[in-house]
Protein backbone atom coordinates (compact mmCIF):
# COMPACT_ATOMS: atom_id res chain seq x y z
CA UNK A 1 0.00 0.00 0.00
CA UNK A 2 1.07 3.65 -0.89
CA UNK A 3 2.62 5.79 1.98
CA UNK A 4 0.97 8.60 0.82
CA UNK A 5 -1.47 9.10 -1.74
CA UNK A 6 -2.06 11.62 -4.49
CA UNK A 7 -4.79 13.68 -2.68
CA UNK A 8 -2.12 14.07 0.42
CA UNK A 9 0.41 15.11 -1.96
CA UNK A 10 -2.24 18.05 -3.52
CA UNK A 11 -3.04 19.65 0.14
CA UNK A 12 0.20 19.70 0.86
CA UNK A 13 1.04 21.53 -2.18
CA UNK A 14 -1.37 23.59 -1.28
CA UNK A 15 -0.49 24.82 2.52
CA UNK A 16 3.07 24.85 0.97
CA UNK A 17 1.86 27.11 -1.40
CA UNK A 18 3.11 25.58 -4.49
CA UNK A 19 1.46 25.78 -7.97
CA UNK A 20 1.72 21.73 -8.80
CA UNK A 21 0.20 20.28 -11.91
CA UNK A 22 -2.00 17.46 -12.32
CA UNK A 23 1.15 15.60 -13.95
CA UNK A 24 3.23 16.47 -11.31
CA UNK A 25 0.76 15.32 -8.96
CA UNK A 26 1.29 11.92 -10.13
CA UNK A 27 5.55 11.86 -10.36
CA UNK A 28 5.63 13.51 -7.17
CA UNK A 29 3.25 10.86 -5.36
CA UNK A 30 5.18 8.24 -6.73
CA UNK A 31 8.69 9.60 -5.89
CA UNK A 32 7.63 10.64 -2.36
CA UNK A 33 6.01 7.37 -1.54
CA UNK A 34 9.37 5.54 -2.25
CA UNK A 35 11.09 7.88 0.44
CA UNK A 36 8.26 7.49 3.26
CA UNK A 37 8.59 3.61 2.02
CA UNK A 38 12.17 3.57 2.67
CA UNK A 39 12.19 5.48 5.75
CA UNK A 40 9.82 2.73 7.23
CA UNK A 41 11.89 0.84 7.11
CA UNK A 42 13.21 2.20 10.34
CA UNK A 43 10.09 1.01 12.23
CA UNK A 44 10.89 -2.32 11.16
CA UNK A 45 14.29 -2.37 13.15
CA UNK A 46 12.29 -3.56 16.21
CA UNK A 47 12.49 -0.04 18.38
CA UNK A 48 9.81 -0.75 20.59
CA UNK A 49 8.48 1.43 23.60
CA UNK A 50 11.24 0.89 25.56
CA UNK A 51 13.53 3.16 23.44
CA UNK A 52 12.19 6.78 23.50
CA UNK A 53 12.08 8.95 20.86
CA UNK A 54 14.99 10.69 20.08
CA UNK A 55 13.70 14.44 19.54
CA UNK A 56 17.83 15.83 18.84
CA UNK A 57 21.56 14.27 17.64
CA UNK A 58 22.78 15.37 20.99
CA UNK A 59 21.59 14.58 24.64
CA UNK A 60 21.21 18.40 25.88
CA UNK A 61 18.21 19.74 27.87
CA UNK A 62 17.98 23.42 28.92
CA UNK A 63 20.05 25.32 26.96
CA UNK A 64 18.89 28.63 28.11
CA UNK A 65 20.37 32.38 27.97
CA UNK A 66 20.27 35.02 30.34
CA UNK A 67 17.41 38.05 29.50
CA UNK A 68 20.32 40.71 28.78
CA UNK A 69 19.56 43.10 25.66
CA UNK A 70 22.21 42.62 23.02
CA UNK A 71 22.53 45.02 20.06
CA UNK A 72 19.55 45.24 16.91
CA UNK A 73 20.66 46.09 13.70
CA UNK A 74 20.11 49.12 12.28
CA UNK A 75 16.74 49.19 10.58
CA UNK A 76 18.75 50.01 6.84
CA UNK A 77 20.40 46.62 7.49
CA UNK A 78 17.18 45.08 8.82
CA UNK A 79 15.13 46.10 5.20
CA UNK A 80 18.74 45.72 2.83
CA UNK A 81 17.17 42.66 2.32
CA UNK A 82 13.45 43.52 1.70
CA UNK A 83 12.77 43.28 -1.72
CA UNK A 84 10.17 46.45 -0.62
CA UNK A 85 10.11 48.85 1.99
CA UNK A 86 8.35 51.93 2.72
CA UNK A 87 8.32 53.79 6.24
CA UNK A 88 10.75 52.14 7.91
CA UNK A 89 8.48 48.25 6.89
CA UNK A 90 8.74 45.69 5.08
CA UNK A 91 6.07 46.29 2.12
CA UNK A 92 4.72 43.13 1.01
CA UNK A 93 1.52 42.26 -1.49
CA UNK A 94 -2.05 42.30 -0.07
CA UNK A 95 -2.39 39.19 1.95
CA UNK A 96 -6.09 38.16 1.55
CA UNK A 97 -5.72 38.25 -2.20
CA UNK A 98 -6.45 34.24 -1.92
CA UNK A 99 -9.50 34.68 -0.73
CA UNK A 100 -11.04 37.49 -2.10
CA UNK B 1 -26.78 36.97 5.56
CA UNK B 2 -30.39 35.96 6.53
CA UNK B 3 -31.88 37.51 9.70
CA UNK B 4 -33.11 36.86 12.42
CA UNK B 5 -35.67 38.12 15.65
CA UNK B 6 -33.56 38.36 18.65
CA UNK B 7 -34.11 37.75 22.05
CA UNK B 8 -33.95 39.40 24.86
CA UNK B 9 -30.49 38.22 26.88
CA UNK B 10 -33.43 37.19 29.61
CA UNK B 11 -35.36 35.31 27.17
CA UNK B 12 -31.95 34.06 25.83
CA UNK B 13 -30.28 32.19 28.87
CA UNK B 14 -33.93 30.80 30.25
CA UNK B 15 -34.25 28.63 27.09
CA UNK B 16 -30.12 27.91 26.56
CA UNK B 17 -27.71 27.08 28.79
CA UNK B 18 -24.04 28.58 27.69
CA UNK B 19 -20.80 26.90 27.97
CA UNK B 20 -18.14 29.20 27.51
CA UNK B 21 -14.07 28.92 27.07
CA UNK B 22 -11.05 31.46 27.60
CA UNK B 23 -8.22 31.81 25.76
CA UNK B 24 -5.81 34.58 26.77
CA UNK B 25 -2.54 35.62 25.81
CA UNK B 26 0.00 37.62 27.79
CA UNK B 27 2.55 39.93 26.40
CA UNK B 28 5.82 39.11 29.24
CA UNK B 29 7.73 42.33 30.48
CA UNK B 30 11.42 40.57 29.86
CA UNK B 31 13.68 42.47 28.64
CA UNK B 32 14.53 40.95 25.43
CA UNK B 33 12.92 38.72 23.01
CA UNK B 34 12.01 34.93 23.37
CA UNK B 35 15.19 33.72 20.94
CA UNK B 36 17.56 36.19 20.49
CA UNK B 37 18.53 39.70 23.07
CA UNK B 38 16.48 42.58 21.04
CA UNK B 39 14.70 44.32 23.29
CA UNK B 40 11.27 44.70 23.71
CA UNK B 41 10.52 48.58 24.36
CA UNK B 42 6.90 49.46 23.42
CA UNK B 43 7.13 52.65 20.94
CA UNK B 44 9.89 51.74 19.09
CA UNK B 45 10.80 53.23 15.57
CA UNK B 46 9.82 50.13 13.27
CA UNK B 47 12.11 47.70 12.37
CA UNK B 48 15.01 48.54 15.21
CA UNK B 49 14.78 45.80 17.21
CA UNK B 50 14.91 43.19 15.24
CA UNK B 51 18.15 41.05 14.37
CA UNK B 52 19.13 38.44 12.49
CA UNK B 53 16.91 35.35 14.76
CA UNK B 54 13.94 37.69 14.35
CA UNK B 55 14.13 37.61 10.70
CA UNK B 56 15.41 34.22 10.32
CA UNK B 57 18.37 34.79 8.70
CA UNK B 58 20.13 31.26 6.97
CA UNK B 59 22.53 30.75 9.79
CA UNK B 60 20.82 31.98 12.65
CA UNK B 61 20.10 30.05 15.37
CA UNK B 62 17.13 30.74 18.79
CA UNK B 63 18.37 30.73 21.86
CA UNK B 64 15.17 30.37 24.70
CA UNK B 65 14.92 32.89 27.14
CA UNK B 66 15.60 31.97 30.62
CA UNK B 67 13.61 34.77 32.43
CA UNK B 68 10.97 33.91 30.08
CA UNK B 69 10.67 30.62 31.26
CA UNK B 70 10.91 30.92 34.57
CA UNK B 71 8.00 33.46 34.35
CA UNK B 72 5.89 31.41 32.44
CA UNK B 73 6.59 28.27 35.10
CA UNK B 74 5.70 31.04 37.82
CA UNK B 75 2.19 31.85 35.71
CA UNK B 76 1.34 27.77 36.16
CA UNK B 77 2.23 27.58 39.50
CA UNK B 78 -0.21 30.46 40.46
CA UNK B 79 -2.45 28.68 38.21
CA UNK B 80 -2.02 25.59 40.13
CA UNK B 81 -1.02 23.94 37.25
CA UNK B 82 1.42 21.30 36.99
CA UNK B 83 5.05 21.79 35.71
CA UNK B 84 5.95 19.59 33.21
CA UNK B 85 9.04 17.50 33.55
CA UNK B 86 9.83 17.57 30.13
CA UNK B 87 8.60 19.12 26.96
CA UNK B 88 9.40 20.88 23.89
CA UNK B 89 8.78 23.88 21.30
CA UNK B 90 7.07 23.09 17.72
CA UNK B 91 7.03 25.11 14.73
CA UNK B 92 3.55 26.03 14.00
CA UNK B 93 3.48 26.73 10.18
CA UNK B 94 1.37 29.09 8.13
CA UNK B 95 1.97 31.79 5.44
CA UNK B 96 1.38 34.97 6.52
CA UNK B 97 3.71 38.00 6.49
CA UNK B 98 3.50 38.84 10.34
CA UNK B 99 6.45 36.17 10.72
CA UNK B 100 9.24 35.73 7.82
CA UNK B 101 10.28 32.52 9.19
CA UNK B 102 6.69 31.41 8.13
CA UNK B 103 6.51 29.54 10.91
CA UNK B 104 5.68 30.54 14.93
CA UNK B 105 7.34 29.38 17.39
CA UNK B 106 4.94 27.52 19.55
CA UNK B 107 4.15 24.84 21.85
CA UNK B 108 1.95 21.73 20.92
CA UNK B 109 0.99 18.69 22.53
CA UNK B 110 3.82 19.13 25.34
CA UNK B 111 2.80 22.58 27.12
CA UNK B 112 5.12 23.97 29.96
CA UNK B 113 2.21 23.84 32.20
CA UNK B 114 -0.95 22.11 32.63
CA UNK B 115 -4.25 21.47 34.47
CA UNK B 116 -4.96 24.28 36.92
CA UNK B 117 -7.93 25.96 38.41
CA UNK B 118 -8.35 29.39 39.32
CA UNK B 119 -11.49 30.41 41.55
CA UNK B 120 -13.29 33.20 40.82
CA UNK B 121 -15.79 35.52 43.14
CA UNK B 122 -19.68 36.51 41.14
CA UNK B 123 -22.40 37.18 43.02
CA UNK B 124 -21.27 36.32 46.39
CA UNK B 125 -20.41 32.77 44.86
CA UNK B 126 -16.84 30.96 43.72
CA UNK B 127 -16.88 29.39 40.28
CA UNK B 128 -13.90 27.18 39.70
CA UNK B 129 -12.58 27.89 36.19
CA UNK B 130 -10.33 24.80 35.02
CA UNK B 131 -7.29 25.58 33.30
CA UNK B 132 -6.22 23.24 30.46
CA UNK B 133 -3.08 24.62 30.03
CA UNK B 134 -0.41 27.36 30.05
CA UNK B 135 2.40 27.44 26.90
CA UNK B 136 5.17 29.66 25.79
CA UNK B 137 5.36 30.97 22.13
CA UNK B 138 6.61 34.18 20.52
CA UNK B 139 4.24 37.38 19.50
CA UNK B 140 4.38 38.38 15.59
CA UNK B 141 5.47 41.16 14.07
CA UNK B 142 2.59 44.05 13.50
CA UNK B 143 1.00 44.67 10.04
CA UNK B 144 -0.09 47.66 8.79
CA UNK B 145 -2.71 47.60 5.72
CA UNK B 146 -2.81 50.16 3.14
CA UNK B 147 -4.80 51.22 0.00
CA UNK B 148 -7.99 49.94 2.15
CA UNK B 149 -10.89 52.57 3.43
CA UNK B 150 -10.21 52.25 6.70
CA UNK B 151 -6.65 50.60 7.81
CA UNK B 152 -8.21 46.79 7.91
CA UNK B 153 -7.05 43.84 5.62
CA UNK B 154 -9.83 43.78 3.48
CA UNK B 155 -9.42 45.92 0.62
CA UNK B 156 -6.12 46.53 1.30
CA UNK B 157 -3.88 47.08 -1.65
CA UNK B 158 -0.87 46.14 -0.05
CA UNK B 159 0.59 45.43 3.97
CA UNK B 160 3.74 47.29 5.86
CA UNK B 161 5.31 44.78 8.09
CA UNK B 162 7.16 46.33 11.29
CA UNK B 163 8.84 43.38 13.46
CA UNK B 164 9.72 44.47 16.43
CA UNK B 165 6.64 42.62 18.17
CA UNK B 166 8.04 39.44 16.38
CA UNK B 167 9.53 37.04 19.30
CA UNK B 168 8.38 39.22 22.33
CA UNK B 169 7.80 36.27 24.67
CA UNK B 170 3.81 34.99 24.70
CA UNK B 171 2.22 33.43 26.55
CA UNK B 172 -0.93 31.49 26.01
CA UNK B 173 -3.37 30.53 28.70
CA UNK B 174 -6.35 28.41 27.73
CA UNK B 175 -9.14 27.73 30.54
CA UNK B 176 -11.45 24.43 30.36
CA UNK B 177 -15.15 24.51 28.88
CA UNK B 178 -17.26 26.13 31.42
CA UNK B 179 -20.39 24.87 31.37
CA UNK B 180 -23.55 25.31 34.59
CA UNK B 181 -23.07 28.86 34.92
CA UNK B 182 -26.16 30.05 33.31
CA UNK B 183 -26.86 33.68 32.96
CA UNK B 184 -23.86 34.47 34.85
CA UNK B 185 -21.86 33.41 32.03
CA UNK B 186 -20.77 36.94 30.73
CA UNK B 187 -19.44 38.12 34.58
CA UNK B 188 -17.97 34.63 35.03
CA UNK B 189 -16.33 35.47 31.91
CA UNK B 190 -15.60 39.30 32.86
CA UNK B 191 -14.32 38.11 36.67
CA UNK B 192 -11.86 35.27 35.54
CA UNK B 193 -10.11 37.91 32.74
CA UNK B 194 -9.49 40.42 36.14
CA UNK B 195 -8.67 37.63 38.36
CA UNK B 196 -6.29 36.58 36.11
CA UNK B 197 -4.99 40.07 35.46
CA UNK B 198 -4.48 40.51 39.32
CA UNK B 199 -2.67 37.15 39.51
CA UNK B 200 -0.25 38.22 36.89
CA UNK B 201 0.38 41.94 38.19
CA UNK B 202 1.06 40.21 41.75
CA UNK B 203 3.56 37.78 39.87
CA UNK B 204 5.14 40.56 38.22
CA UNK B 205 5.56 39.32 34.96
CA UNK B 206 3.83 41.55 32.54
CA UNK B 207 2.03 45.23 32.76
CA UNK B 208 -1.16 43.48 31.50
CA UNK B 209 -2.13 46.44 29.57
CA UNK B 210 -5.22 45.31 27.90
CA UNK B 211 -5.86 48.71 25.97
CA UNK B 212 -1.72 48.72 24.55
CA UNK B 213 -1.98 44.66 24.00
CA UNK B 214 -0.21 43.67 26.41
CA UNK B 215 -3.13 41.36 27.84
CA UNK B 216 -5.55 39.96 24.86
CA UNK B 217 -8.57 37.55 24.89
CA UNK B 218 -10.59 35.23 22.68
CA UNK B 219 -13.66 34.45 23.78
CA UNK B 220 -15.35 30.99 22.65
CA UNK B 221 -19.07 30.74 23.44
CA UNK B 222 -21.49 28.10 22.66
CA UNK B 223 -25.09 27.35 23.69
CA UNK B 224 -27.13 24.24 24.50
CA UNK B 225 -30.63 23.51 25.17
CA UNK B 226 -30.59 22.03 28.80
CA UNK B 227 -29.52 18.67 29.40
CA UNK B 228 -28.58 18.59 25.33
CA UNK B 229 -24.99 17.81 24.42
CA UNK B 230 -22.65 21.01 24.03
CA UNK B 231 -23.24 23.24 21.09
CA UNK B 232 -21.31 24.02 18.30
CA UNK B 233 -18.85 27.09 19.72
CA UNK B 234 -17.69 30.64 17.68
CA UNK B 235 -14.07 32.50 18.81
CA UNK B 236 -14.30 35.97 19.18
CA UNK B 237 -11.24 37.78 19.30
CA UNK B 238 -10.40 41.41 19.14
CA UNK B 239 -11.87 41.38 22.72
CA UNK B 240 -9.35 44.14 24.91
CA UNK B 241 -11.14 44.84 27.36
CA UNK B 242 -12.58 43.85 30.85
CA UNK B 243 -16.04 45.42 30.00
CA UNK B 244 -15.67 43.92 26.16
CA UNK B 245 -15.26 40.35 27.63
CA UNK B 246 -18.68 40.71 29.49
CA UNK B 247 -20.31 42.69 26.44
CA UNK B 248 -18.78 39.89 23.89
CA UNK B 249 -20.39 36.79 25.35
CA UNK B 250 -23.81 38.42 25.90
CA UNK B 251 -24.01 39.62 22.53
CA UNK B 252 -23.18 36.16 21.37
CA UNK B 253 -25.45 34.54 23.58
CA UNK B 254 -28.42 36.45 22.38
CA UNK B 255 -26.74 36.13 18.45
CA UNK B 256 -26.99 32.42 18.98
CA UNK B 257 -30.02 31.73 21.19
CA UNK B 258 -31.68 33.98 18.26
CA UNK B 259 -30.47 32.12 15.41
CA UNK B 260 -31.30 28.41 16.74
CA UNK B 261 -34.84 29.66 17.51
CA UNK B 262 -35.21 30.44 14.15
CA UNK B 263 -34.23 26.88 13.19
CA UNK B 264 -30.52 27.63 12.35
CA UNK B 265 -27.74 25.87 13.48
CA UNK B 266 -24.20 27.52 14.65
CA UNK B 267 -21.20 27.75 12.42
CA UNK B 268 -17.99 26.89 13.68
CA UNK B 269 -16.14 30.14 13.28
CA UNK B 270 -14.03 32.84 14.17
CA UNK B 271 -15.81 36.32 15.14
CA UNK B 272 -14.87 39.92 15.83
CA UNK B 273 -15.93 42.30 18.94
CA UNK B 274 -17.11 45.23 17.67
CA UNK B 275 -16.15 47.94 20.22
CA UNK B 276 -18.88 50.35 19.06
CA UNK B 277 -21.62 48.46 18.90
CA UNK B 278 -21.00 45.99 21.51
CA UNK B 279 -22.06 42.87 18.71
CA UNK B 280 -19.86 40.22 17.17
CA UNK B 281 -19.37 40.00 13.15
CA UNK B 282 -17.85 36.79 10.98
CA UNK B 283 -14.25 37.49 10.83
CA UNK B 284 -12.28 35.54 7.63
CA UNK B 285 -13.35 32.46 6.53
CA UNK B 286 -11.08 30.65 8.04
CA UNK B 287 -8.57 28.44 5.57
CA UNK B 288 -9.78 25.18 4.94
CA UNK B 289 -9.35 23.16 8.21
CA UNK B 290 -6.55 24.76 10.05
CA UNK B 291 -3.26 23.10 9.38
CA UNK B 292 -0.35 24.09 10.75
CA UNK B 293 1.86 20.83 10.53
CA UNK B 294 3.12 21.47 13.91
CA UNK B 295 6.27 19.77 14.78
CA UNK B 296 9.42 19.82 17.35
CA UNK B 297 12.05 22.75 16.55
CA UNK B 298 14.63 21.31 15.89
CA UNK B 299 16.81 24.24 16.44
CA UNK B 300 15.75 24.34 20.45
CA UNK B 301 16.81 21.45 22.89
CA UNK B 302 13.78 20.01 25.17
CA UNK B 303 13.00 22.02 28.34
CA UNK B 304 13.33 19.90 31.51
CA UNK B 305 12.59 22.04 34.53
CA UNK B 306 14.60 20.91 37.71
CA UNK B 307 11.61 19.78 40.06
CA UNK B 308 13.81 21.65 42.92
CA UNK B 309 14.07 25.10 40.59
CA UNK B 310 10.12 24.63 40.24
CA UNK B 311 9.76 23.86 43.90
CA UNK B 312 12.19 26.83 44.80
CA UNK B 313 9.72 28.99 42.44
CA UNK B 314 6.89 28.26 44.00
CA UNK B 315 7.94 28.74 47.61
CA UNK B 316 8.75 32.46 46.48
CA UNK B 317 5.80 32.69 44.92
CA UNK B 318 4.09 36.37 46.50
CA UNK B 319 0.48 36.23 48.61
CA UNK B 320 -1.85 35.61 45.36
CA UNK B 321 -5.15 38.19 45.30
CA UNK B 322 -7.32 36.10 46.41
CA UNK B 323 -5.46 35.46 49.60
CA UNK B 324 -4.61 39.10 49.99
CA UNK B 325 -8.03 39.83 49.52
CA UNK B 326 -9.01 37.88 52.70
CA UNK B 327 -6.39 39.87 54.39
CA UNK B 328 -7.16 43.26 53.17
CA UNK B 329 -10.36 42.61 54.09
CA UNK B 330 -9.56 41.05 57.67
CA UNK B 331 -7.59 44.21 58.25
CA UNK B 332 -9.84 47.03 56.83
CA UNK B 333 -12.93 45.68 58.84
CA UNK B 334 -15.14 45.35 55.33
CA UNK B 335 -17.41 43.11 54.67
CA UNK B 336 -17.45 40.74 51.73
CA UNK B 337 -19.94 42.66 49.86
CA UNK B 338 -18.17 45.94 50.36
CA UNK B 339 -14.93 44.22 49.44
CA UNK B 340 -16.35 42.48 46.24
CA UNK B 341 -17.34 46.49 45.49
CA UNK B 342 -13.57 47.53 46.22
CA UNK B 343 -12.36 44.93 43.77
CA UNK B 344 -14.74 45.58 40.95
CA UNK B 345 -13.71 49.30 41.03
CA UNK B 346 -10.44 48.00 40.41
CA UNK B 347 -9.24 49.56 43.85
CA UNK B 348 -7.47 47.22 45.66
CA UNK B 349 -4.50 48.18 45.33
CA UNK B 350 -5.13 51.96 45.61
CA UNK B 351 -6.64 51.65 49.01
CA UNK B 352 -3.82 49.73 50.19
CA UNK B 353 -1.10 52.72 48.92
CA UNK B 354 -3.46 55.21 50.25
CA UNK B 355 -3.63 53.33 53.35
CA UNK B 356 0.24 53.02 53.27
CA UNK B 357 0.74 56.93 52.38
CA UNK B 358 -1.05 57.37 55.82
CA UNK B 359 -4.95 57.59 55.46
CA UNK B 360 -7.55 55.76 57.49
CA UNK B 361 -9.09 52.53 56.05
CA UNK B 362 -12.30 54.48 55.57
CA UNK B 363 -11.01 57.60 54.61
CA UNK B 364 -9.30 55.91 51.97
CA UNK B 365 -12.31 53.94 51.01
CA UNK B 366 -14.43 56.97 50.81
CA UNK B 367 -12.51 58.94 48.26
CA UNK B 368 -11.57 55.96 45.73
CA UNK B 369 -14.85 54.63 45.95
CA UNK B 370 -16.85 58.02 45.99
CA UNK B 371 -16.02 61.01 44.40
CA UNK B 372 -12.92 58.98 42.34
CA UNK B 373 -15.25 55.77 41.39
CA UNK B 374 -18.16 58.27 39.91
CA UNK B 375 -15.44 60.63 37.64
CA UNK B 376 -13.74 56.89 36.12
CA UNK B 377 -17.18 56.14 35.42
CA UNK B 378 -18.08 59.52 33.45
CA UNK B 379 -14.73 59.21 31.88
CA UNK B 380 -14.71 55.89 30.94
CA UNK B 381 -11.33 55.27 32.57
CA UNK B 382 -10.02 52.78 34.55
CA UNK B 383 -9.80 54.29 38.27
CA UNK B 384 -5.82 53.86 38.48
CA UNK B 385 -5.90 56.49 35.57
CA UNK B 386 -8.58 58.61 36.81
CA UNK B 387 -5.86 61.37 37.89
CA UNK B 388 -5.15 61.03 41.66
CA UNK B 389 -2.44 59.04 43.36
CA UNK B 390 -2.59 57.43 46.36
CA UNK B 391 -0.06 59.61 47.97
CA UNK B 392 -2.75 62.83 46.95
CA UNK B 393 -5.74 61.00 48.33
CA UNK B 394 -3.78 60.53 51.97
CA UNK B 395 -2.73 63.63 51.86
CA UNK B 396 -6.28 64.76 51.11
CA UNK B 397 -8.02 63.43 53.74
CA UNK B 398 -4.85 64.45 55.56
CA UNK B 399 -6.41 67.98 55.80
CA UNK B 400 -9.82 66.72 56.01
CA UNK B 401 -8.71 65.30 59.59
CA UNK B 402 -6.38 67.95 60.76
CA UNK B 403 -9.80 70.16 60.56
CA UNK B 404 -7.80 71.83 57.66
CA UNK B 405 -11.00 71.37 55.43
CA UNK B 406 -14.60 69.70 55.52
CA UNK B 407 -15.55 67.44 53.20
CA UNK B 408 -17.22 69.42 50.53
CA UNK B 409 -14.14 72.15 50.53
CA UNK B 410 -12.12 68.38 50.16
CA UNK B 411 -13.99 68.11 46.96
CA UNK B 412 -13.17 71.37 45.34
CA UNK B 413 -9.58 70.33 46.70
CA UNK B 414 -10.03 67.06 45.05
CA UNK B 415 -11.13 69.33 41.90
CA UNK B 416 -8.05 70.63 41.66
CA UNK B 417 -5.78 68.05 41.74
CA UNK B 418 -7.24 66.44 38.87
CA UNK B 419 -6.86 69.25 36.71
CA UNK B 420 -3.26 69.55 37.20
CA UNK B 421 -3.29 71.70 39.68
CA UNK B 422 -0.24 70.20 42.29
CA UNK B 423 -0.63 68.58 45.53
CA UNK B 424 -4.06 69.00 47.80
CA UNK B 425 -2.06 71.40 50.14
CA UNK B 426 -1.08 73.33 47.40
CA UNK B 427 -4.63 73.48 45.40
CA UNK B 428 -6.02 74.43 48.77
CA UNK B 429 -3.34 76.91 49.48
CA UNK B 430 -4.10 78.34 45.80
CA UNK B 431 -7.56 78.09 45.84
CA UNK B 432 -8.01 79.63 49.14
CA UNK B 433 -9.85 76.43 50.21
CA UNK B 434 -8.79 76.10 53.85
CA UNK B 435 -11.06 76.17 56.32
CA UNK B 436 -11.13 79.56 58.84
CA UNK B 437 -9.64 78.22 62.00
CA UNK B 438 -7.80 81.31 62.57
CA UNK B 439 -10.55 82.08 66.03
CA UNK B 440 -10.57 85.39 65.89
CA UNK B 441 -12.05 85.52 62.40
CA UNK B 442 -14.38 83.30 63.65
CA UNK B 443 -15.26 84.94 67.01
CA UNK B 444 -15.57 87.74 65.08
CA UNK B 445 -17.97 85.86 62.44
CA UNK B 446 -20.06 84.54 65.66
CA UNK B 447 -20.54 87.62 67.25
CA UNK B 448 -21.50 89.43 63.82
CA UNK B 449 -24.35 86.65 63.19
CA UNK B 450 -25.50 86.83 66.87
CA UNK B 451 -25.59 90.81 66.46
CA UNK B 452 -27.50 90.14 63.60
CA UNK B 453 -30.29 87.83 64.76
CA UNK B 454 -31.16 88.74 68.37
CA UNK B 455 -34.56 86.38 68.53
CA UNK B 456 -32.42 83.52 67.64
CA UNK B 457 -29.81 84.66 70.52
CA UNK B 458 -32.23 84.76 73.01
CA UNK B 459 -33.97 81.33 72.09
CA UNK B 460 -30.30 79.50 72.62
CA UNK B 461 -29.91 81.80 75.73
CA UNK B 462 -33.03 80.43 77.08
CA UNK B 463 -31.76 76.68 76.54
CA UNK B 464 -33.08 75.97 73.07
CA UNK B 465 -29.69 74.82 72.00
CA UNK B 466 -31.15 73.04 68.29
CA UNK B 467 -31.84 76.82 67.22
CA UNK B 468 -27.97 77.04 67.18
CA UNK B 469 -28.33 75.40 63.80
CA UNK B 470 -29.68 78.82 62.00
CA UNK B 471 -26.72 80.68 63.55
CA UNK B 472 -24.35 78.56 62.23
CA UNK B 473 -25.91 78.57 58.43
CA UNK B 474 -25.31 82.06 58.97
CA UNK B 475 -21.79 81.98 60.03
CA UNK B 476 -20.84 79.30 57.44
CA UNK B 477 -22.79 81.94 54.32
CA UNK B 478 -20.27 84.71 56.09
CA UNK B 479 -17.08 82.57 55.85
CA UNK B 480 -18.15 81.15 52.34
CA UNK B 481 -18.53 77.88 53.57
CA UNK B 482 -14.51 77.46 54.87
CA UNK B 483 -15.94 76.99 58.49
CA UNK B 484 -15.83 73.84 60.22
CA UNK B 485 -19.54 73.77 61.64
CA UNK B 486 -19.00 72.13 65.02
CA UNK B 487 -16.00 74.57 65.96
CA UNK B 488 -18.72 77.63 64.84
CA UNK B 489 -21.34 75.76 66.66
CA UNK B 490 -19.37 75.11 69.52
CA UNK B 491 -18.56 78.83 69.97
CA UNK B 492 -22.19 79.71 69.37
CA UNK B 493 -23.08 77.72 72.14
CA UNK B 494 -19.96 79.42 74.31
CA UNK B 495 -20.99 83.00 73.46
CA UNK B 496 -24.46 82.39 74.79
CA UNK B 497 -24.22 80.02 77.48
Amino acid sequence: MAAISRDEVAHLARLSRLAVTEDELDRFAGQLDVILQAVARVGEAGAGDDIPPTSHSVPLTNVFRDDVVQPSLAQADVLAGAPDAAEGRFRVPRILDEEA
Amino acid sequence: MTTFALPSYDEATSRYEPVIGLETHVELGTNTKMFCGCPTEFGAEPNTQVCPVCLALPGALPVANRAAIEATIRIGLALNCSIAEWCRFARKNYFYPDMPKNFQTSQYDEPLCVDGYVDVEVDGETVRIGIERVHLEEDTGKTLHVGGATGRIHGATESLVDYNRAGIPLVEIVTKPVPGIGAKAPEVAKAYVAELRDILRSLNVSDVRMEQGSLRCDVNTSLNLPGAEWGTRTETKNVNSLRSVERAVRSEIIRQAGLLDAGGSILQETRHFQEDTGDTRPGRSKETATDYRYFPEPDLVPMAPDPAWVAELKAALPELPRVKRARLREEWGVSELDMQSIVNAGAVELIEQTIAAGASAAGARKWWLGELARRANESGQELSMVGATPAQVAELQGLVDAGKINDKLARSVLEGVLAGEGDPAAVMAARGLEVVSDTGALTAAVDDAIAANPDIAAKIRDGKVAAAGALVGAVMKATRGQADAKTVRDLILERLS
